[in-house]
C-alpha cells in the first residue's frame, strides 16, 4: 500500500514539473495557456487524490469551483491574442 | 471490513491510473511540436484522469453526498474542456502557429480566404 502511495506522489510531482517546464520554455503564449490548463487540471487531480488517501471531504467545493471557473483562463487568453492580432 | 479494504485499494489504483494519465498529458505537451498537437495531448487524458479520480473519490468516501457532489464536477469538466480547446486551437490556426506542412486536408483555409476577401 505504501509503495502505491509513493508511486502516486512521484508521478504527480514529475507531471507537474514537466508541465512547468513547458510553461517556462513555451514559444508562444498559446502553448503557455494550454500548459497552464493542464497544470490546473492536475491541481484538481491532486486535491481529489488527497481526499481519497486521507478520507475527508473538505476540498470537494474547491474541486467544483475550479471545474466551473478554470475554463475562463484559457478562453480569456485566446480572446486577448485575437484582439491584439486582429486588424 | 474486507469489502471496505477492497474498495480503498481499488480507489488507490484508480488514483494511480489518473496520475499516470496526467503524466502522459505532461509528456505529450513537452514532446509535440505545435499548439494543436499539444492540445490533442493535453485535453483528452486530463479529462479521463479526472473522471477516474472522481470515481475513486466516490469509492473511498462511500457516502451519497460525496457521490452527488462528484457527478456535477465530471459533467462540468466534460462540458468546458472542449470549449477552451476549441477557442485555443482556432486562435492557433489564425495566428499561424501550427505547422502547415503536416496537414493533409486544410478545410479552414477556404473559409479564411473568403473572410479576408470580404
Amino acid at each position: 500500500m505504501t509503495i502505491v502511495l509513493v508511486l502516486i506522489y512521484v508521478v504527480f510531482g514529475v507531471a507537474a514539473l514537466v508541465t512547468l517546464w513547458r510553461i517556462v520554455v513555451g514559444p508562444s503564449i498559446l502553448d503557455r495557456a494550454v500548459a497552464a490548463d493542464v497544470l490546473l487540471t492536475e491541481v484538481m487531480c491532486v486535491l481529489g487524490a488527497d481526499m481519497v488517501i486521507n478520507h475527508h471531504t473538505r476540498t470537494l467545493p474547491v474541486l467544483l469551483v475550479i471545474a466551473a471557473i478554470g475554463v475562463f483562463g484559457s478562453i480569456a487568453i485566446a480572446r486577448f491574442v485575437a484582439r491584439r492580432e486582429g486588424r | 471490513m474486507r469489502a471496505e479494504q477492497w474498495m480503498d485499494g481499488i480507489a488507490l489504483v484508480l488514483v494511480l491510473i489518473g496520475a499516470l494519465l496526467c503524466l502522459s498529458a505532461a509528456i505529450g505537451i513537452v514532446r509535440f511540436r505545435d499548439v494543436p498537437t499539444r492540445l490533442h495531448a493535453a485535453t483528452k487524458p486530463q479529462v479521463l484522469g479526472l473522471i477516474l479520480i472522481c470515481i475513486a473519490i466516490a469509492l473511498a468516501l462511500r457516502s451519497a453526498e460525496a457521490t452527488a457532489f462528484v457527478i456535477p464536477i465530471v459533467l462540468i469538466q466534460l462540458a468546458t474542456a472542449p470549449l477552451s480547446a476549441h477557442m485555443v486551437s482556432r486562435q492557433a490556426y489564425r495566428n499561424g502557429t501550427l505547422d502547415e506542412s503536416t496537414l493533409l486536408v486544410d478545410e479552414l483555409a477556404e473559409a479564411r480566404t473568403r473572410d479576408e476577401e470580404s
